[in-house]
């Protein structure tokens, strides 16, 4: 498997993730590289979240500008009533942000048993908000309305959808953070925490903005 | 010259069996000459694609193998047009200079040990690979390859087979080989820009970076914003065409006399507006390494430091940003507002300023050189001849009322083969002869590289530069052969002259294979730094070790293009160099 090699070949200087690490962000002087192996400075895994980020944001604005665009042309748009269920979803999410948000700063502190608590609240909260999604859909479904029964409808499946598997990643990174050996790996599980809870952070405010968007710009 | 000892104490061990080391390999110099395989095998399928049209624009009723009767039909030459098209825009043009010599080139001038992300860099690489087989396997399946050229446009491209053979399943492979390649192109650009931001050596501040560096890190970013809004275009059409959704496809619509009675109500320029958001910034990803390559080449070779080394690198980072800003000059012919077609003219003209810029900038270090004419050279100043004529067509085409004109015509195949195709290529030229000696130890055969450039050189310039006078006199393009024409009829000899053209210089390009394949075995060896060139490339063994610097970074103590120093003993100072060693050389 690829992985056994990853890891293999990736442990350029073990050890060296569990030393403090260099804070993270903006030192632009190019002074990267220690004299020593040449480790893959933490900051890069914050730049690179960063940037896949910064991706998906395209993709998703790619698909606004399309709503709104495809709403403008008038004649078949039928505006879908959302489910309520979405409401009490949004509410899941925002509280999952809270949840992994304290699970972050409990491992910061050093209480491991807190931490995976309430990282694992945050993740029955994340797999619930997509539980919740799915009822959402099998509603609009009984109703009739089905991915090309009309624009609206389908942007809302095509929407929810694509937040949904970026959710699902969010998913699996979650569960991921707690089971990994970290200490075989580039970097540490605090340093993957931060990452993830970034991540999930993210995929909250996206799903308001999306849902601010289905609700207000029926 | 100081070089490092390839037999130092490596940091990490490179693997050893064969699956790991060539094939699923990590190490971003095997994954940088898989991408260049990649684009070699795609490019000889492309052009023997070119070759199948040429054929047919020059003889359309010569017999032709691979054709039912021998006879190409107008729909068959679409089909040619549109994967001659993707492939060489994807597969070759997007492959080749970013991810191939970027690849390979970014993180040792860098002085970095790899990739900030090794095994994301493998699995870009077998993505792009499968998205290539996806793309090719529109070929084989029923009805064969699609129609609607590399934009793929709504409806043609959105109505299923109804619209002709190859809109089935071979535009379905299509669509999905291209959303599969915008994964892959995506991943490839966060390790290159988290590579570029954060693994640089010490002392290399972003203005120390060769311009190589600095064009596939504007070149990163640009694929980073331009491939998520096509895989969401992407995504729109593969649910027109397989789930009923109208996004693209408007209602009413009588296609070979049917009525599409399933769809209502979209917009073919939806696709459009999306398309070319990604497509212009796109035509920049294929360009800009080339810029970088040669600027340093030129410099190099001149024993010059680059013209205005700063101004060259603002004006990178002008075309990268203004090449978002234009996309609606693709849709001068849409029906847009009067007013976003001024908008749009005048910002596609002002990338003419960032543009001049360079050419002067490159003039400059020409000026007054001691040039060395070596075959990358030789490319490096024909990629300048190439961009100045297909950048100035491009200012004709920026004129709304000019484009009414010439849009869909043999003028803008001209102006793109010229700027996006051939200068792009001559920039992988430049590369491949220019770094060759650091990839495999061994020096490319020189007569044979001035030979295949002089073929080369003059055949692109026989081949595109008659399209122009085909545009002006009102040629349509995609036309598979002008026999049914009146008008076009008196034009058939012009299309004899650029077919035999194309004949000789894609017979010139076997030279090129054969000087490749050649010089890997047989080269006389390459010293370490062959081209007394200053990066931290040259000074590392040829090929450079598993890990570039054998766990010893270099520090950098200077910018990237100190030629004609005139203190030192030799005319040039490399980067890795501390003052007091230069002082010692005095």
């Amino acid at each position: 498997m690829p992985g056994t090699v990853t890891e293999e070949i990736e442990i350029m200087d073990a050890g060296h993730g569990e030393t403090p690490s260099p804070p993270a962000g903006g030192d632009d002087d190019g002074g990267s590289g220690g004299g020593g192996a040449a480790a893959v400075p933490r900051r890069a895994y914050f730049t690179a979240i960063s940037l896949g980020l910064a991706a998906i944001l395209m993709f998703f604005m790619a698909l606004t500008s399309s709503y709104i665009v495809r709403k403008g042309l008038g004649g078949d748009w039928q505006p879908v009533r959302l489910p309520g269920i979405l409401w009490l979803n949004t509410l899941v999410l925002l509280a999952s942000s809270a949840s992994i948000e304290v699970a972050r700063r409990k491992h910061s502190e050093g209480e491991t048993e807190a931490f995976r608590n309430w990282w694992a609240l945050t993740t029955g909260l994340g797999i619930v908000f997509l539980v919740g999604q799915l009822v959402a859909w099998r509603q609009l479904a009984a109703s009739g309305i089905f991915l090309a029964t009309n624009p609206a409808s389908s942007f809302f499946y095509l929407l929810t959808a694509a937040h949904g598997l970026h959710l699902l990643g969010g998913i699996v990174a979650l569960f991921y953070v707690p089971f990994r050996a970290w200490h075989r790996s580039r970097i540490t599980q605090s340093t993957a925490a931060e990452l993830t809870s970034i991540y999930w952070h993210f995929m909250d405010g996206l799903w308001v903005f999306l849902f601010l968007l289905l609700n207000l710009g029926r | 010259m100081v070089t490092h000892d390839s037999g130092g104490a490596h940091a990490h061990h490179p693997p050893t069996a064969f699956i790991w080391k060539y094939i699923f390999s990590l190490d971003h110099k095997i994954i940088g000459i898989q991408y260049i395989l990649l684009a070699v095998l795609s490019v000889f399928v492309g052009m023997f694609l070119s070759l199948l049209m040429r054929i047919h624009l020059a003889w359309p009723n010569a017999k032709l193998p691979f054709f039912e009767g021998g006879i190409m039909t107008p729909e068959q030459y679409l089909a040619l047009m549109t994967m001659h098209g993707t492939i060489m825009v994807f597969m070759v043009l997007t492959t080749a200079p970013q991810s191939g010599f970027g690849n390979y080139f970014l993180p040792i001038q860098i002085g970095a040990a790899d990739m900030a992300f090794p095994v994301i860099n493998m699995l870009s690489f077998w993505t792009t690979f499968v998205s290539l087989v996806v793309l090719l396997a529109a070929f084989v399946v029923t009805g064969g390859a699609p129609l609607s050229g590399w934009t793929a446009y709504a409806p043609l491209s959105a109505l299923g087979s109804v619209a002709g053979p190859g809109q089935g399943l071979g535009q379905t492979l299509w669509v999905v080989g291209l959303a599969i390649f915008c994964g892959a192109s995506l991943m490839g650009a966060l390790n290159f820009i988290t590579t570029t931001i954060d693994l640089r050596t010490r002392g290399l501040s972003l203005l120390r970076m060769p311009l190589t560096v600095w064009a596939w890190f504007v070149t990163a970013i640009l694929g980073l914003l331009a491939f998520g809004v096509l895989l969401a275009a992407c995504i729109l059409l593969l649910l027109d065409r397989t789930a009923g959704t109208s996004f693209f496809i408007p209602g009413g619509l009588v296609v070979s006399d049917v009525v599409q009675k399933n769809h209502s109500g979209g917009s073919p320029l939806l696709w459009q507006r999306l398309f070319w958001f990604f497509g212009h910034p796109e035509v920049y990803i294929a360009i800009v390494p080339g810029m970088g390559v040669i600027s340093h080449v030129l410099s190099t070779f001149s024993r010059k430091p680059v013209f205005g080394y700063r101004a060259m690198v603002y004006a990178i980072c002008g075309i990268g940003f203004l090449g978002f800003c234009v996309w609606g000059h693709h849709m001068f012919i849409s029906g847009m507002s009067p007013y976003s077609a001024i908008a749009f003219s005048l910002l596609t003209m002002a990338i003419g300023v960032p543009s001049a810029i360079k050419t002067f900038n490159w003039l400059g270090t020409l000026w007054g050189g001691r040039i060395r004419f070596t075959s990358p050279m030789l490319f490096a100043i024909g990629f300048v001849s190439l961009f100045v004529t297909g950048g100035v067509s491009g200012l004709f085409l920026a004129q709304p009322s000019l484009d009414l004109y010439l849009h869909d015509g043999y003028f803008v195949v001209a102006h793109f083969h010229m700027i996006m195709g051939v200068a792009s290529i001559f920039g992988i030229f430049t590369a491949t002869y220019y770094w060759f000696p650091k990839m495999f130890g061994r020096m490319m055969d020189e007569g044979l590289g001035k030979l295949h450039f002089w073929i080369t050189f003059l055949g692109v310039y026989a081949i595109f530069m008659p399209m122009h006078f085909l545009g002006m006199v009102g040629h349509p393009r995609r036309y598979p052969s002008g026999e049914n024409f009146a008008f076009l009829g008196p034009l058939q000899g012009v299309h004899l002259f650029i077919s035999i053209a194309a004949f000789i210089t894609m017979a010139g390009q076997l030279i090129f294979l054969y000087n490749f394949f050649w010089s890997m075995k047989r080269g006389k060896k390459a010293e370490v730094n062959p081209w007394h060139a200053t990066t931290l490339e040259w000074t590392v063994p040829s090929p450079p070790p598993h890990d570039n610097f054998a766990g010893r970074p270099p520090s950098v103590y200077r910018g990237p293009y100190e030629y004609a120093v005139p203190d030192a003993v030799e005319d040039y100072v490399p980067q890795h160099l501390a003052p007091e060693q230069v002082a010692k050389a005095k």
